[in-house]
């Protein structure tokens, strides 16, 4: 296989960059967690919102829901689960290093599990909704989620869980959440690459340009919508799960599934690098999450008036982002060329010749 | 000759509008038919009765002697029964090769294989495809920003790499230059010859469809009003009052 060395040194770039930066700002490392979280928030919207043109206002929910599925497998596996929450009684457990180790594993996969299935359902339900239908459709469910479990009991209600605590250094810790939200992010990443380079790729922005011409050449676009939105919820809701243990107490409404927060973020960050583009949700959320932190450090007070300023900047003035704006100055770089040069050859429709050719 | 397409006494209407009314037609397999009539006489609505895209009032639609009056339109296109668009539809965020890529036949799709890319032999034929059509220097093009005449070329690729038994064609040459019609014609023909797929054409351009199709059905008023090779129609004294109206008789007479 041919290695384009351009390609090496960005990825080795960044790859050297993720590893060492939790050493060179060891001050930062929660935060430089928080933005691999990010980059993964924007990707995985970016399946639906931006390559499927399906703008979901919702996907927080399998964050949220995630978070909660992983939180009752830790607890669960050992302890009862409505016993240790502050509802009935809150009882003082404690987690040996084996049982830590294995329950934030397994509630980690069950996290992303669990969101499949939700993601499922709930396409019966929504999918049959189009554009600004879709959007306060999913935005519905994650606010409702997000009430739901503030009035169950047995996961704590309002009163939120505290996880099981890392039994180890809290230094260590801190570096443990950050190499884990950086596998995920990295993870999704090439899970991405790879499908939007072949069949998904092209169905959904087929699906995006037009949608009746899709069905009526026989797309499977239901199963395409479907799988789209369970690949975001997969990983959303494995995020989840590693989020929650990172804040170490989970709750339903600001944390589990923060709707205005989070949930506006990770539409905000893919406008600003470019929906529609692999690297646009990873250029965005960087972008964004600088200036969220800058803005939150130096400007508090003003921040959520600078961030509004920022939307509305984005939506008015620049709908296309940063990637979208690249390609449309240097579309050569990315292929979109005539070919001068193409052969006028006789056609050869069904391929007769090419097989004439072959049996020389 | 079988009939690959069988439509009997088939009738719709929106409202109060009657737009088919107990139409009966046969598409032999093959060959290719043509579907001519004056504006709003229910042409496009009897396509899309065939496609599945609304639910019939009553009549029976068979496609290779299957029912399919009550099919989903995927599913009937899955069949083999593709219909292009009178207002050209392409996915115009896309370049050309993708856009012949994604109408891969769908009939045998599974689910690893919708995260697969895309075989080397699917490549090849997406190549020849636009070189059929005559696009293969702008295959690297986004479709969006190609001429409406050359996106109807494209949107004509895209339904032969689907690999259709029937295709339905509503008004392929609308909108198109005219020295480039002829070049159309001729792929349309070929398209049937070489590759064997049935055609049925809409046309409002009569000496195109009078050279292209082999036995001609004229619809008027949502009625069907004549059937015939493409002699006959032309002098069937029904079909020319029906497009210049009833003076034009006694203009002549």
């Amino acid at each position: 296989m041919k290695i384009d060395p351009a390609k090496l040194a960005l990825y080795g770039g960044i790859l050297v960059i993720g590893l060492l930066a939790p050493i060179m700002f060891p001050n930062y490392t929660l935060q430089l967690a928080v933005l691999w979280v990010m980059i993964l928030f924007a990707l995985t919207w970016d399946v639906m919102g931006g390559q499927m043109g399906y703008n979901s206002l919702g996907n927080i929910f399998f964050f949220g829901a995630g978070m909660y599925a992983s939180a009752i497998v830790q607890i669960g596996l050992y302890y009862d689960v409505g016993l240790y929450t502050a509802a009935r009684g809150a009882v003082k457990v404690s987690f040996t290093s084996d049982q830590y180790y294995t329950g934030l594993f397994l509630g980690i996969i069950a996290a992303g599990l669990v969101c499949i299935v939700f993601a499922v359902m709930l396409g019966w339900v929504v999918f049959g909704l189009r554009g600004p239908y879709f959007a306060i459709g999913t935005l519905g469910v994650a606010l409702a989620a997000g009430e739901l479990v503030a009035s169950w009991g047995y996961v704590g209600g309002g009163g939120g869980i505290s996880m099981p605590v890392y039994p180890g250094e809290p230094d260590d810790r801190s570096i443990f959440f950050y190499l884990l939200c950086f596998v995920l992010a990295v993870f999704t990443f090439l899970v991405l690459r790879r499908v939007y380079s072949g069949r998904f790729g092209l169905a959904v922005n087929a699906i995006r340009d037009d949608e009746e011409k899709a069905e009526a050449m026989g797309l499977h676009t239901k199963r395409y919508k479907t799988v789209g939105w369970s690949i975001s919820a997969f990983f959303l809701g494995m995020s989840g799960a590693v989020f929650g243990n990172m804040i170490g107490f989970i709750e339903p409404l600001e944390v589990a599934f923060p709707t205005v927060t989070f949930g506006i973020f990770m539409v905000v960050m893919s406008l600003l690098g470019g929906k529609g583009t692999l690297w646009g949700p990873v250029i965005g959320a960087t972008l964004f999450h600088a200036f969220k932190e800058i803005t939150w450090t130096y400007m508090l007070g003003w921040q959520w008036v600078a961030l509004g300023t920022l939307i509305v900047v984005l939506v008015v003035f620049f709908q296309q982002g940063i990637m979208g704006w690249v390609m449309e100055k240097w579309p050569e770089k990315f292929g979109i060329v005539i070919d001068e040069e193409a052969a006028a050859v006789a056609p050869d429709l069904d391929g007769s010749a090419a097989r004439r050719e072959a049996a020389k | 000759m079988t009939n690959l397409i069988e439509v009997e006494k088939v009738s719709k209407a929106f409202g109060g509008i009657v737009a088919n009314s107990e139409i009966s037609l046969n598409v032999p397999e093959g060959r290719i038919t043509g579907l001519i009539g004056p504006n709003g006489s229910g042409k496009t609505t009897l396509f899309n009765s065939i496609v599945g895209y609304h639910p019939v009032d009553s009549g029976s639609i068979r496609f290779e002697g299957k029912e399919i009056t009550q099919m989903k339109v995927q599913q009937i296109a899955r069949l083999g029964l593709l219909r292009t668009f009178q207002q050209t539809r392409i996915y115009s965020g896309l370049n050309c090769i993708d856009n012949l890529l994604i109408s891969e036949p769908h009939r045998s799709a599974t689910y690893m294989g919708m995260l697969m890319r895309y075989p080397a032999e699917a490549r090849e034929k997406a190549e020849r495809m636009l070189d059929f059509v005559g696009l293969y220097q702008k295959r690297r093009l986004i479709s969006g920003e190609l001429s409406f005449g050359q996106q109807k070329l494209l949107e004509f690729a895209m339904a032969l790499m689907n690999e259709p038994k029937v295709l339905l064609l509503d008004e392929p040459t609308a909108g198109i230059n005219p020295t480039l019609i002829n070049g159309l014609i001729d792929r349309l023909k070929r398209a049937a010859t070489e590759l064997g797929i049935t055609l049925f054409v809409i046309e409002h351009n009569m000496p195109v469809i009078m050279s292209l199709a082999d036995n001609i059905y004229c619809l008027a008023n949502g009625k069907m009003l004549a059937h015939g090779a493409p002699d006959e129609i032309r002098n069937d004294r029904r079909v020319i009052e029906a497009y210049l109206g009833g003076h034009y008789e006694a203009e002549n007479a």
